[in-house]
């Protein structure tokens, strides 16, 4: 994350004006308590997680130093490398659904029609449902006995996509897309609407036809914006908790036991909070060495302005 | 300029509308029939008695008190996140020392923390502090986790603040804090909206902390409340659904009056 960094502080050390009066600056006191309630309450806990990963704690007496046992336990546990796999497989099929869609919406509700405003404001409903309200509704929706695969039985099969791990897996990509394609919607629509208009009078004048138009001006137009949405989707769909536990408990088995929920039931289910810690360690790691690739990779540190070449 | 309609564009919404549109149907429409009606009838009938039994009953089996421990620690969060943001930011903007620099870091980097991978030692951590199954000990953490968000959203408002203005104040031989209250509080309204809003819905729709830091029914809240009945009585879907719907009321209603200020807010966005 340096990179964002960079960027804010050479903003920062931009020489200022000088003119006649000397302004009172605000000392440190100013950001004391903000910086030390941040302290205590996210970055301590941060690295006890690093400690505790090194402990044999039953979340009720003192914590026992342990060495690597956890760690040692952790490599050979294959429950544990099936569920970064899963982590990594319900994320990449969760940006590979979810950002084609809200870019197609997010173009489409850019557009100033009334039809659109209406629908868009509709689209949106989704996002006032907290992540535990979405999956309760899939979860009852979806139900067995009484959701709407018991009334579709020529779509569905038996009903019960809780029942294999692919429906399962595609449940959870789904109810995610759900969830979070608004989200992602808005945020194109945004963009899109930044788009300097004279690129497509431009192309209208030279007779480029609207899809001609959405793939050499708007698609390279969206870049920055794919990346920001793009990394949002990593993180969030490797930190994917609730959906877990509410739509399969990580079953049928351990067959969607993703690495956030296997944290979770190591540490409050078996009561483990060692090995519990030791895979949250995991999880901040990759979640932040992949940030840092998409980042890398796709120069976003470098890129200053998509309105290049106006 | 004008353009021809784009039909392809426009059946593709409409598939869109259905998948949005039917789940909120099958919600609305289950939560307003008997339990047995429900059973009988699928999930895709229109409701033939309709009733409001579901919401009144979900409130005689508590939901009425998660509710007011929901708006209880939302105040909270919010009241900590106006507190120590806003002079946090105006630090960061103004403040020339190489330690708001850092603070500035700090903050950034704490973007990255997921709050799921801190879980467990913030279990160790409440526990400790003796706040276990106690409404502060899931409002600390969780206004701690909304800070960097609300940190970056007001430092970028207060930014666009030229210095003249500050040059002018100044002049007036006028000390920080009454630039502080005088003038960059004024001119950050925007922010200030979005930062209320973004906390108070993280606060609002919130699980992971209220999961691992509490147990007892009178600290829960209302996102706690729904995952205890989906284990409980997850058969009485009418009944569950219900309490969704309440759970969303209150985000319904700002979203109905204050569109803008709550879209910004769930974005954690602008402000201007």
């Amino acid at each position: 994350m340096t990179t964002f960094a960079d960027t804010r502080v050479e903003r920062r050390r931009r020489p200022a004006r000088r003119t006649g009066a000397t302004v009172a600056r605000p000392g440190f006191v100013w950001a004391a308590p903000a910086t030390l309630f941040f302290l205590l309450f996210a970055v301590l806990p941060l690295v006890l997680v690093a400690v505790l990963s090194f402990t044999d704690w039953d979340g009720l007496g003192a914590p026992q130093y342990a060495g690597l046992d956890n760690w040692k336990a952790l490599i050979h546990d294959h429950t544990m490398i099936q569920s970064l796999w899963l982590s990594v497989l319900i994320t990449v099929l969760g940006v590979a659904v979810q950002t084609p869609l809200s870019i197609l919406l997010g173009v489409w509700a850019a557009g100033h029609q009334r039809n659109r405003a209406i629908l868009s404001a509709v689209y949106f409903v989704p996002l006032l449902l907290s992540a535990t309200a979405v999956s309760i509704l899939w979860r009852a929706l979806l139900d067995p006995n009484f959701g709407v695969p018991s009334q579709a039985r020529w779509l569905f099969g038996d009903g019960n996509l809780f029942g294999k791990q692919a429906s399962a897996i595609g449940v959870l990509v789904f109810v995610g897309a759900w969830q979070y394609t608004p989200f992602h919607t808005l945020i194109y629509q945004g963009a899109a609407r930044a788009i300097p208009q004279v690129l497509y009078q431009a192309a209208q004048i030279d007779g480029a036809s609207t899809v001609r138009q959405f793939w050499h001006i708007t698609l390279p137009q969206l870049r920055n914006t794919m990346i920001t949405s793009m990394i949002l989707m990593v993180v969030g769909g490797l930190t994917t908790f609730d959906t877990v536990l509410i739509l399969t408990q990580g079953g049928p088995g351990t067959d969607t036991t993703i690495s956030a929920y296997y944290m979770y039931e190591q540490a409050f289910k078996s009561f483990d909070f060692g090995g519990g810690s030791a895979i949250a360690l995991v999880l901040v790691l990759v979640a932040t060495v992949i940030s840092l690739i998409v980042v890398k990779v796709s120069g976003y540190d470098k890129m200053r302005s998509s309105s290049e070449g106006l | 300029m004008k353009r021809r309609p784009n039909y392809l564009a426009g059946l593709g919404s409409l598939v869109w509308l259905f998948l949005i549109g039917l789940p909120l149907y099958v919600m609305l429409a289950a939560t307003l029939q008997d339990r047995s009606d429900y059973a009988a009838n699928g999930p895709l009938a229109f409701p033939k008695h309709i009733t409001l039994h579901n919401y009144t009953q979900d409130f005689s089996n508590g939901f009425g008190h998660f509710f007011l421990n929901t708006v209880l620690v939302t105040a909270a969060v919010v009241a900590i996140v106006l507190l120590v943001i806003p002079p946090l930011s105006y630090a960061i903007v103004r403040s020339r020392g190489p330690i708001t620099t850092g603070v500035f870091r700090l903050f950034l980097l704490g973007l990255a923390i997921p709050a799921q991978a801190v879980i467990v030692p913030m279990f160790y951590v409440i526990s400790k502090a003796g706040l276990y199954d106690n409404l502060i000990g899931v409002i600390l953490p969780t206004a701690a986790f909304s800070l960097p968000v609300c940190a970056l959203v007001l430092t970028g408002v207060m930014r666009d603040i030229t210095s003249d203005l500050y040059e002018a104040m100044a002049m007036d031989g006028a000390s920080p804090s009454r630039v502080f209250f005088q003038l960059v509080l004024p001119l950050s309204k925007g922010g200030l909206s979005t930062i209320v809003v973004f906390s108070a819905l993280q606060a609002w729709n919130g699980f992971l902390f209220p999961l691992v830091l509490t147990q007892s029914d009178s600290s829960k809240v209302i996102t706690l409340g729904l995952f205890n009945f989906q284990t409980e009585h997850g058969i009485d879907i009418p009944g569950l659904l219900a309490a969704v719907v309440l759970s969303m009321l209150p985000i319904f209603i700002v979203y109905l009056f204050a569109r803008r200020a709550l879209v910004q807010g769930l974005m954690g966005v602008g402000g201007k």
